[in-house]
C-alpha cells in the first residue's frame, strides 16, 4: 500500500516536473521538444519493444536486451544522453503497445511494428522513419511441396493476433477467392510451439519474425520461407506521439546516421581511425569535426560519432541479430540504395 | 445488529455516495478527453460495422465482413462452449476424485490426495499451456493420424469425429424425440397405480434414440483431403487443452468439496443405511450423495464461476474466446480500448449473474426437497 | 481422513515380511475384490508412466556443462535452467545488487514467522510492523536511490522476486480495504451497503485477466494528459482493486461467524459501534478467518502469473523468455516443469501452513 502511495507522489512529482520543464522551455523560447526534456530530465530513455522475438528484441542468457529494435533505443539514448545504457526497455505486447505509447509511458515504440495510414491518422502517432523492410511471409515445411501462397488454400496458418497480418490474410482470401484458415495466438512463443509441432500448416508474420520463428524450429532446415509475399511491403519502424516534432526529428536522424555510417564505410572498428585521419567532407561532418549538426537537433556534435563507435552503423547491427552472426537473413531489401537495397537518408547538409 | 445507525451516519452515507459519483464522473470526463485526443468519441455505434477478420473456430457461421456485434456472439458462444464442457467434466472428475479420496484402498487414496495437491498448487495457466505444448503436440500429423474405431481420426490438429448429415424427415422427427427426453424428468414422478412412474420412464431413451436415428440421412467420415483432414466434425486441440486445463484444475477444488460435504453427512445414517442391508454402493449414491449434494452446492457454484471466469486463459493458446478476439483482433481493428474492455466485462458479469441466479434457485430446491 | 493417513506408516524393506506389514497391505490395498482390482490397475498404470518419466527427469538428464552442446542425451537438460539459475529468481535485477532482495526477503519472512506463529505475544504490532514498517523498508532496499544505494527501475524487476513482491503488496493492500467492504456489506446504511455489494459482485464477476489488461491498456487513458504510473505499480494496483472483492467475502464469513453475544454484551457496555467492531468482533473474525485468507493467497500466488500475458517478467514470464534466447532453444518442456515445481513448493507450503492452522481452530473451538 504504502509503495503505491509512494509510487502516486512520484507521479504526482512527475507531472510537476514535466510541467515545470515545459514552462521552462516556453520561457527560453528554444527547441520544444517536452519529450526530450523530460528524457534528459529523468537521464534516461523509456523504449517500448518487443516482449521478446529473436531478431528485433530478445533477452540474452545474462538478461541483457539485444536486437535491431534495441540498437535503435540504445542508438537514440547515445545521441541523446550520451550513453546507449541509458535505456529502460518496456517489453510490450502486440495488444497493448500503442495505449501504452499515446498514454505517455513510454517516449519511443519501436517493435516491429508496421507503419500504416490508420495508425499515423486514427491513432495520432508519428511515423518518423523506417528500420526494417519487410513483407509479410509465409514458413511452411519443405515438405508440403508448397510454391505459392495460393497453393496454401485449406491450409491453416498460425499467427500472433492483434496485428496487420490477419487483416491481410483476410483481403488475400477475398481476392482470390480462397480459404487460408487462421489460429490466432497471443504469444510468440506458443505460436511457435505449435508451428512446430505441426498444429498448423505454416506460420506468418513480418520476414525478420518469420526468420526469428524458424530458428527457434526443432530442424529449422525442414521449413522454407514461400517467395511470394502478401499484403504488399511492410515496412517496420519507430512511433512516437504526434506533435513532438524536435522528437520524432532525433529518432529519424539517429536511423539516417546509422545509414549513413554505413554508406561512408565507418565501422565500430574503424571510426576512431577515420576521425583522426579523414579529409573526406562528409566524413567530417558526419563525425561532428565540422558544422553543427549536433545543436540543431539538440543535442551535442559528437552524437553520431557516438552512434558510430558504441553502436556500429546499420549494417553491423544487421548483420548482428539478422545476419549471418544471427538470424541468417540476407540484406535484400535491408541493405543501403548503393548495394541494391532500399535504404537511403537525407543528406548531410 | 443492536444499535440503529445515527442520524449523522445516514447523513454520511450521502456524501460517500457524492464521492463515489464524483471520482466516477472525473475519470470518464477524462478518458472521453483522452479519446478526443486520438480522433474517437466514446460510443458502442462500432459494433454495426462491418469486420475484416476470420475467427478461426466458432458454433455460427461466421464470414468476413459480418458486424461486430456478431463478432461478440460467436465469441460469447465460443466462451459458453468452454465453460459448459468443462463445468461438466470438472463435476465428474471431482466426484469421482472426492469419492477416491475417502476410498479404503490405500493407493487410490493417496493418488486421489496427490492429484489435488499437485492440480491445486500450480498455476492454471502453466498447466493449460502444458497440457498444450507438452501433451496435445506430441500427436502426429494428419498425415500420420491415428485411426480410432467408429471412424474417428486424432492427430496434432484435433480430435475428427464422423458428422451426422440429417435427411428431410429431421425436421420432423428430431424435436420430439427431444421433447420425450425433456419430458422424462417430469413423466418420473407422475403417478401410477399409487406410485410414480419412476425408472420406467427411462424407456423413453430408446424411443428418442429411434426418432433421432431415423433422421439421419448418412455420416461423414473424416479422411485427409489437402492439407486437413475434411469432413466430419473436428475437435480442436485448442479447445481440448483449455478445457483439460479448466476442469482438471477445478476438478481438484470440487474433490475437496465433495470429501468435506460426504464427511459432514453424519457417520450415523451410514450406519442405518447399512444395519438396513444396503449395500456399500447403494448407501453412497442413495443416502449420502443427496445429503451432501446440500452442502455442495453454494461452493460448487464458485467454482463454475471460476471455471467461466478462467476460460479467458483460452488467449494463451489460442482458443478464439472472448478475450482473445474480442480484446484482441477486434479491439485493435476498431481501436476502442475502453468500449472492448466494457463489453468484456459487461458479458463475464451477465453469464456470472445468470449462473449464481439459477444455481441459488437449485439451491433452494435441493434444500427444500431434503428436510 | 488426512489425520488418518499421516499417521499410518509406509512400509519399510525391513517391515515387510513381517505380519504387520503383511497385514497393512492386506487391509490397505487388497481389503476386497474391487479394491485388489483397483490396486492392481494403479500399479500398472503407474509401471507405464512413472519409469519414463523418471528417465528424462533423472537417468538420462543432463545438469552439467555450460552450453547447449552439453545436453546430448535424449533426457531433460536441467544445465539450461542451471545458467539461467538466477534470472529465474531475480529477474534482471542487477546481479552485484542481489543481496538487496535477498535482506528483503530475509526480513520478510523475519517478520511473518511471528505474525504467523502460533502464541506471539503483541502481535499486533508485528502486524503492524509487517504492513507498515516493512513495506517502507522494503521499497527503500529495492528501489535505492537513496542512503547510496543505487536506484533499480521495477522494468528490472523480475522472476520470483515479482511474483513474491507483487503478492505481499496485493495483500498487504487489499486486506484493510477487504476488511472495510466486508462492514460494508454488512452495514445497516443502505447506500454503504449497496455501494459494498456492488464493488464485491463486480470485481468477483470479471476474470482477473480482462483486470490486468485494464490496467494495462484502459488505465492509461483515465489519466491525465502527461501524467504516467509504473506499469508495475498499475498491475499491483488492479490485483489490489481485484482482491480486496474476495478478501471481503473471507472477512465477511469470519464476520457472521462471531457469536452475536459477543456485539450484544461489549454494546451494553456503552462502547460506540466503531469500538466494539474494532475491538471486539474484528479480532475475532480475523482469528477464524486466517485459513481462508492463506487459501485466497494461494490462489493470488498462482494467478500473479497472469502478468506475462500484459508483458511483465515474473517467474513465468522469465522462463518464457529465456525459451527465445536463440541459443538455447527447444527447453520449453524443462522451463514449464521447472516454474511448475517452484509454484508447487511455495504454494504447498503456504496451504499446509493454512491447512495446520485451520486445524489447531477447529481443536480449539
Amino acid at each position: 500500500m504504502l509503495r503505491i502511495r509512494v509510487g502516486l507522489a512520484a507521479c504526482g512529482l512527475a507531472l510537476a516536473v514535466v510541467l515545470a520543464s515545459v514552462g521552462i522551455a516556453r520561457a527560453q523560447n528554444e527547441l520544444k521538444s517536452p519529450t526530450m526534456d523530460a528524457i534528459k530530465k529523468r537521464g534516461e530513455l523509456i523504449c517500448g519493444i518487443d516482449t521478446g522475438i529473436p531478431g528485433y528484441a530478445f533477452q540474452d542468457s545474462k538478461g541483457e536486451w539485444q536486437g535491431l529494435d534495441v540498437a535503435y533505443c540504445r542508438a537514440i539514448a547515445d545521441a541523446l544522453l550520451g550513453s546507449p545504457s541509458k535505456v529502460k526497455y518496456i517489453g510490450l505486447t502486440s495488444k497493448v503497445r500503442f495505449s501504452v505509447l499515446a498514454s505517455g509511458e513510454i517516449d519511443v515504440l519501436i517493435r516491429d511494428s508496421e507503419l500504416t495510414f490508420v495508425r499515423n491518422t486514427q491513432l495520432d502517432l508519428d511515423e518518423p522513419t523506417f528500420n526494417f523492410y519487410t513483407a509479410q511471409t509465409f514458413m511452411v515445411r519443405k515438405s508440403l511441396n508448397v510454391a505459392h501462397a495460393k497453393d496454401l488454400n485449406g491450409a491453416t496458418i498460425c499467427l500472433l493476433t492483434g496485428t496487420t497480418l490477419e487483416t491481410n490474410i483476410a483481403d488475400y482470401n477475398r481476392a482470390n477467392n480462397i480459404k487460408i484458415n487462421t489460429l490466432l495466438f497471443d504469444k510468440p512463443e506458443e505460436a511457435f510451439a505449435a508451428a512446430d509441432a505441426g498444429r498448423c500448416d505454416g506460420y506468418t508474420d513480418d520476414g525478420g519474425s518469420v526468420a526469428a520463428a524458424r530458428s527457434t524450429m526443432k530442424k529449422p532446415d525442414d521449413w522454407m520461407f514461400i517467395p511470394e509475399t502478401i499484403g504488399g511491403l511492410q515496412p517496420l519502424g519507430p512511433f512516437t506521439r504526434l506533435g513532438d516534432q524536435g522528437w520524432s526529428r532525433l529518432v529519424k536522424w539517429v536511423q539516417n546516421a546509422m545509414i549513413e555510417g554505413e554508406l561512408l564505410g565507418i565501422t565500430k572498428a574503424n571510426v576512431d581511425q577515420i576521425k583522426q585521419s579523414t579529409k573526406d567532407p562528409e566524413a567530417r561532418r558526419y563525425l561532428g569535426l565540422e558544422g553543427d549538426f549536433g545543436k540543431l537537433l539538440g543535442v551535442d556534435n559528437d552524437w553520431s560519432y557516438r552512434i558510430a563507435k558504441d553502436i556500429g552503423n546499420y549494417g553491423e547491427v544487421y548483420d548482428a541479430y539478422f545476419g549471418e552472426k544471427g538470424l541468417g537473413l540476407p540484406r535484400g531489401m535491408n541493405n543501403v540504395y548503393s548495394k541494391g537495397g532500399l535504404f537511403v537518408t537525407a543528406s548531410w547538409h | 445488529m443492536v444499535r440503529r445507525p445515527s442520524p449523522r451516519a445516514r447523513a454520511a452515507q450521502w456524501l460517500l455516495l457524492a464521492a463515489v459519483v464524483a471520482v466516477a464522473w472525473l475519470l470518464g470526463s477524462i478518458a472521453a478527453e483522452t479519446s478526443g485526443r486520438r480522433h474517437a468519441t466514446l460510443g458502442f455505434g462500432y459494433l454495426a460495422d462491418p469486420t475484416n477478420f476470420d475467427i478461426p473456430f466458432r458454433l455460427i457461421p461466421w464470414a468476413v465482413g459480418d458486424t461486430y456485434a456478431r463478432a461478440l456472439l460467436v465469441c460469447v458462444l465460443n466462451t459458453l462452449l468452454a465453460a459448459a464442457i468443462s463445468i461438466v467434466v470438472a463435476t465428474l472428475l471431482g466426484l469421482l476424485v472426492g469419492i477416491m479420496r475417502l476410498s479404503t484402498n490405500w493407493l487410490v487414496r493417496n493418488i486421489a490426495l496427490g492429484y489435488i495437491e499437485l492440480v491445486r498448487n500450480t498455476p492454471q495457466l502453466v498447466q493449460i499451456i502444458f497440457w498444450y505444448v507438452a501433451v496435445l503436440q506430441t500427436l502426429p500429423g494428419p498425415r500420420q493420424s491415428i485411426l480410432l474405431p467408429a471412424g474417428v481420426l486424432l492427430n496434432v490438429r484435433g480430435l475428427y469425429l464422423p458428422s451426422i448429415v440429417a435427411d428431410n424427415r429431421a425436421a420432423m422427427l428430431w424435436p420430439p424425440a427431444l421433447a420425450l427426453l425433456l419430458v422424462m424428468p417430469f413423466v418420473w414422478r407422475v403417478p401410477w397405480r399409487g406410485f410414480p412412474i419412476g425408472a420406467k420412464s427411462l424407456l423413453l431413451i430408446p424411443v428418442a434414440i429411434m426418432l433421432f436415428l431415423a433422421g439421419i440421412d448418412h455420416t461423414d467420415l473424416p479422411a485427409l483431403r489437402g492439407f486437413n483432414i475434411a469432413g466430419g466434425v473436428q475437435v480442436v486441440p485448442e479447445l481440448v487443452a483449455l478445457c483439460a486445463g479448466l476442469s482438471i484444475y477445478s476438478a481438484a477444488f470440487i474433490a475437496e468439496i465433495v470429501r468435506a460435504a460426504i464427511l459432514s453427512v453424519q457417520k450415523g445414517q451410514r450406519e442405518a443405511a447399512l444395519s438396513l442391508g444396503l449395500r456399500p454402493r447403494q448407501v453412497l449414491s442413495k443416502i449420502i450423495l443427496p445429503q451432501a449434494l446440500r452442502v455442495m452446492v453454494p461452493p460448487i457454484t464458485s467454482q463454475y464461476l471460476n471455471i467461466i471466469k478462467s476460460s479467458s486463459l483460452g488467449a494463451a493458446v489460442a482458443y478464439p474466446e472472448l478475450y482473445e478476439i474480442f480484446a484482441g483482433t477486434a479491439m485493435m481493428q476498431s481501436n476502442r480500448e475502453i468500449e472492448s474492455i466494457i463489453l468484456l466485462m459487461g458479458v463475464f458479469l451477465s453469464i456470472n449473474l445468470i449462473v449464481s441466479a439459477f444455481m441459488n434457485w437449485y439451491n433452494r430446491r435441493v434444500a427444500l426437497v431434503v428436510r | 481422513m488426512s489425520d488418518a493417513v499421516a499417521g499410518q506408516r509406509l512400509p519399510t524393506r525391513g517391515d515387510l515380511m513381517t505380519p504387520r506389514a503383511v497385514d497393512w497391505v492386506r487391509r490397505n490395498l487388497f481389503s476386497s475384490i474391487f479394491n485388489s482390482i483397483l490396486t492392481i490397475v494403479v500399479m500398472a498404470l503407474a509401471a507405464l508412466i512413472v519409469p519414463p518419466l523418471f528417465r528424462w527427469a533423472v537417468t538420462h538428464a543432463t545438469i552439467s556443462g555450460t552450453t547447449r552442446a552439453a545436453c546430448t542425451g535424449d533426457g531433460a537438460c536441467w544445465t539450461f535452467i542451471r545458467m539461467r539459475f538466477p534470472r529465474f529468481f531475480y529477474g534482471n535485477y542487477p546481479t552485484d545488487q542481489y543481496w538487496r532482495a535477498d535482506v528483503a526477503f530475509a526480513l520478510l519472512v523475519a517478520l511473518c514467522a511471528p505474525v504467523l506463529r502460533d502464541g506471539t505475544r503483541h502481535r499486533w504490532m508485528w502486524v503492524l510492523l509487517l504492513l507498515v514498517v516493512f513495506p517502507a523498508l522494503a521499497a527503500v532496499l529495492l528501489w535505492g536511490g537513496v542512503f547510496g544505494l543505487s536506484y533499480v527501475d521495477t522494468s528490472l524487476w523480475g522472476g520470483l522476486m515479482l511474483d513474491i513482491i507483487a503478492s505481499f503488496v496485493t495483500v498487504a493492500g487489499s486486506l484493510p480495504l477487504g476488511i472495510l467492504l466486508a462492514f460494508g456489506r454488512r452495514s445497516q446504511l443502505p447506500v454503504v451497503r449497496m455501494l459494498s455489494v456492488g464493488y464485491i459482485e463486480l470485481w468477483r464477476g470479471v476474470p482477473l485477466l480482462t483486470v490486468l489488461f485494464m490496467s494495462a491498456v484502459v488505465l492509461p487513458l483515465f489519466l491525465p494528459a502527461g501524467v504516467s504510473a509504473d506499469r508495475l505499480l498499475r498491475a499491483m494496483a488492479a490485483l489490489v482493486l481485484f482482491n480486496a472483492a474476495y478478501m471481503a467475502e473471507v472477512v465477511r464469513g469470519g464476520l457472521q461467524g462471531v457469536p452475536s453475544g459477543q456485539e450484544e454484551a461489549a454494546d451494553s457496555l456503552g462502547l460506540r459501534w466503531w469500538h466494539v467492531q474494532a475491538f471486539v468482533v474484528l479480532p475475532q473474525a480475523l482469528r477464524i478467518v486466517v485459513p481462508g485468507i492463506i487459501n485466497t493467497v494461494v490462489d493470488l500466488f498462482k494467478d500473479i502469473t497472469l502478468v506475462t500475458i500484459i508483458g511483465l517478467f515474473d517467474l513465468l514470464g522469465t522462463v518464457e523468455q529465456a525459451l527465445k534466447d536463440p541459443a538455447w532453444l527447444g527447453f520449453a518442456t524443462e522451463g514449464y516443469v521447472f516454474s511448475a515445481m517452484v509454484f508447487f513448493v511455495c504454494c504447498s507450503a503456504l496451504s499446509a501452513y493454512g491447512r495446520s492452522m485451520e486445524r489447531r481452530l477447529a481443536k480449539g473451538q
